[in-house]
């Protein structure tokens, strides 16, 4: 029997995430990497952590192996403790049947048993698939001073944007009168985070009451919360101000990412008592050689730099080889950048290996399209990918007959590179901003 | 392979050479190579062995130690059964709560050597850095009826250079027995040099540390091995690698400069033997607008705006617009603000450099800047 806890949450961690491609082919989107050494489930757990609660039902479904060798048993995150700490759960054969988690609702169905352990009295629903610093203990606090039976997190966007997300209509005390999944003609901006705190006892019957109706897609947000305002339930909204961000897309992963080299970034990481945790590899700190060039960009350890790298997030253990370059990217953990190879606007996942003098993606005024790299794949010498193609995990792009006509030719399209990457310099040299000296090193750490 | 051994590290050793960088820490304490401590190579040697039993002794200044080896967990020591056990002095009827030296510490630590399961001691000092798994070295031991195998390495035979610490030469025959050892010879024809590493079974050190003690003699290479040669049969083991001594400020500065060599440093730290180290959550580093670093060891958190060539950088260091630092070494936390110009300088933790300060050393000398101070 475990100690009771007056707080259990339960996070959602099973998602595909389809429309990252290949980033996800072979991972759940929590695992995939963000800033160089996040993880994207390092954001709600630290969170957990901090905003005090150690009890953590992890629910997953989608490719779990990377996600779970990560999570381990929580001690990244201090999740490794006595009594609660991190609980992987994914679904499970009960007496002769088992059943796969069919919908967000139903994952935590399938676990009433594992928050009855602990005998809690409010539930937080938590989804792995956001960038975000959140102190959900005012979330809890207010739920708890509204007397609700769920407080839902909410997140003004702009109006025009609204109709993209499950938006939230509250008179001005925050109840919530009205729930519309992508509605088409918004009335408020107030968009669900998918961010929930429930009364335990009430969800609960909830939960198992739809579980019985054979016709819900057993989603919270179409069929839980719906229900819940049907019966008059006390549903409230819980307003959240800060950096918030779905990474749902390459695109949008590609947006975020680049977010984090601007001077002042959006999201700070350097906050000292909300610390985002995370696996630590264990490496030297990273080598800049003699002719390495970096500019505006993030660099973890173990990598080892001998060529440019531009406007880009380098995981660690990446080899950056003497005259490559790498504009506008993401490189993640264990990637070689061969010899004179060329990588610009792309995703290169772990473990890739680009060999010499290749070329991915097009650089960034000429094509706006993003090129994704598989893990493990492999690009041979002189092979080109093309501007906003993905290549599967642990393929081998070779090189073709066209691409040695390009590589001829190459020669003088590297001397126009150089002047492009000067003029950019100067650039970036001139926007940047000037606070005064003493605050400046707090300032480039950025704040909310 | 060797779980029939158990490590000793005595983190006692008074290094004066290293002036302000150990006048709140122990040598073993010290940060090294951009991320590490000098302690991590023997611990990390020790664990890649395969022993799980290793005790660490203290002896002063053991604050900073302590907070880094916490539970051992960083090296996987933290266990339930052995594990990592840090042996500080107390005063006890024998001992007035200070080492006289290694055999004083050995004998304070007597309970924990006789209650270790396992047949064999490791016994190393905390200021000497290499990577190596110790199965040869037991191998050579066990296949030569070694009593106690030193581990060495070999230098040219130079000239005293006045700052020098625990520069023990040894002598060996044919059959590699150690005839005579040599303790900071002023000057020296021998080119083999202890690394401050042993193996020694367990009952003889037990004996032998008992049989010094009675005699009032406390020094574990004079009397403890020098005074037993007749006696024992002591042979000494070559390593080949890199090694390092951190006894002076100069051999520290040297060391750093050292990893600079992305050769060595791959083969120091990222080869099949890797170095583990207790790990701090920092973000990556940030290189922002005109910043421009040439070889250069950057860690974790560092935010760089200005020129840096030549120098490690610790992690969450901070270089500011316009400032150059050059054959540096900047401990972690260190930030150098704009138009500031360092060069060969050792900047230990938490310092901050003002604008336009310029600090100029060299290289046998490099200027050292204590904890927390304001330049």
């Amino acid at each position: 029997m475990y100690r009771k806890k007056r707080i259990v949450a339960m996070l959602l961690a099973g998602g595909q995430g389809s429309r990252l491609g290949v980033l996800t082919d072979q991972r759940a989107k929590p695992a995939v990497t963000y800033g160089g050494k996040y993880r994207i489930i390092d954001f709600p757990l630290s969170n957990c952590i901090h905003s005090g609660i150690d009890t953590v039902g992890i629910l997953t479904q989608y490719q779990p192996l990377e996600l779970n060798t990560y999570i381990g048993a929580g001690s990244p995150w201090d999740l490794d403790t006595m009594s609660g700490g991190a609980f992987v759960l994914p679904p499970y054969v009960k007496g002769k049947s088992g059943k796969w988690y069919s919908g967000t609702a139903n994952a935590i169905y399938q676990n009433i048993y594992f928050a009855d352990q602990f005998d809690p009295e409010v539930l937080i629903v938590l989804s792995g698939d956001h960038i975000y610093k959140m102190n959900y203990s005012w979330l809890i606090r207010a739920h708890i001073e509204k007397g609700a039976d769920a407080t839902i997190a909410v997140i003004p966007v702009p109006i025009e944007e609204a109709s993209r997300f499950g938006i939230m209509n509250t008179d001005k005390e925050l109840r919530v009168l009205d729930f519309e999944e992508k509605p088409e003609k918004p009335k408020s901006n107030l968009a669900s985070m998918g961010i929930y705190a429930f009364q335990w006892e009430k969800i609960k019957s909830y939960l198992i009451a739809d579980a019985n109706d054979p016709d819900s897609s057993n989603d919270f947000g179409k069929n839980i919360i719906p229900a819940m305002l049907a019966n008059d339930e006390k549903l409230y909204a819980y307003e959240f101000k800060g950096y918030w961000k779905d990474v749902g897309t390459v695109r949008s992963l590609w947006d975020a990412n680049m977010e984090l080299l601007q001077d002042f970034p959006p999201l700070n990481l350097y906050d000292d008592p909300w610390r985002i945790f995370s696996r630590n590899p264990n490496e030297p700190p990273h080598y800049v050689d003699y002719g390495a060039e970096i500019k505006n960009s993030i660099v973890s350890e173990g990598c080892y730099i001998y060529g440019s790298v531009i406007n880009s997030i380098l995981s660690s253990g990446v080899t950056v080889e003497k005259d490559a370059i790498v504009q506008d990217s993401i490189i993640m953990a264990e990637t070689r950048v061969g010899e004179g190879s060329r990588v610009h606007m792309s995703i290169v996942d772990e473990e890739a290996d680009i060999g010499k003098r290749a070329k991915v993606g097009e650089e960034r005024a000429a094509n706006n399209k993003i090129t994704v790299l598989g893990k493990k794949c492999v690009i041979r010498n002189g092979a080109v990918v093309e501007p906003g193609k993905q290549v599967g995990c642990g393929v081998a792009v070779l090189k073709t007959a066209r691409d040695q006509v390009d590589d001829r030719a190459g020669g003088s399209r590297k001397a126009k590179d150089g002047k492009a990457r000067n003029a950019k310099t100067k650039e970036t040299a001139n926007a940047a901003k000037k606070p005064s000296p003493a605050s400046r090193r707090a300032a480039l750490k950025g704040g909310e | 392979m060797i779980r029939e051994a158990f490590g000793m590290i005595y983190a006692g050793e008074q290094i004066i050479n290293l002036r302000e960088l150990v006048e709140l820490r122990a040598v073993g304490a010290l940060p090294i190579g951009g991320r590490y401590r000098v302690i991590d190579f023997p611990l990390s040697n020790m664990v890649n062995t395969g022993i799980r039993n290793v005790a660490v002794i203290t002896n002063r200044n053991y604050n900073s130690l302590m907070d880094h080896l916490g539970s051992g967990k960083a090296w996987d020591l933290s266990r339930k059964s052995d594990g990592l056990f840090i042996l500080t002095p107390y005063a006890n009827r024998d001992n007035p709560g200070i080492y006289r030296g290694l055999v004083d510490a050995l004998k304070g630590s007597m309970d924990y050597i006789r209650r270790a399961k396992q047949e064999y001691c490791i016994l190393t000092g905390s200021y000497t850095i290499f990577n190596l798994v110790f199965d040869d070295m037991m191998r050579f031991h066990e296949e030569n009826g070694s009593d106690l195998t030193i581990l060495f390495n070999r230098l040219s035979a130079e000239t005293y250079a006045g700052d020098r610490y625990a520069d023990i030469r040894i002598k060996t025959d044919k059959k590699n027995v150690v005839t005579d050892i040599e303790v900071n010879p002023g000057l020296s024809s021998l080119d083999k040099v202890s690394m401050d590493t042993y193996i020694i079974r367990k009952d003889i050190l037990i004996y032998l540390v008992e049989e010094s003690i009675a005699r009032g003699e406390y020094d574990f290479v004079r009397d403890l091995i020098r005074g037993n040669l007749g006696r024992l049969k002591v042979m000494g083991f070559e390593h080949k690698g890199y090694v390092g001594r951190m006894h002076s400020v100069a051999a520290y500065y040297k060391a750093n400069m050292d990893f600079l060599d992305t050769k060595l440093q791959k083969t120091l730290f990222r080869g099949e033997n890797r170095i583990f180290t207790k790990v701090k959550d920092e973000v990556p580093a940030k290189y922002i607008g005109a910043s421009c670093v040439r070889n250069s060891i950057v860690a974790n958190g560092c935010i760089i705006e200005g020129n840096v060539e030549n120098s490690i950088l610790f992690r969450g260091v901070y270089v500011g617009k316009g400032a150059s630092v050059k054959n540096s070494i900047l401990l972690p936390s260190t930030e150098v603000n704009d138009n500031a110009e360092l060069q060969y300088v050792v900047i230990d933790k938490n310092v901050s450099v003002r604008n336009r300060s310029r600090l100029i050393g060299n290289e046998e000398f490099p200027v050292v800047i204590r904890k927390g101070a304001m330049v």
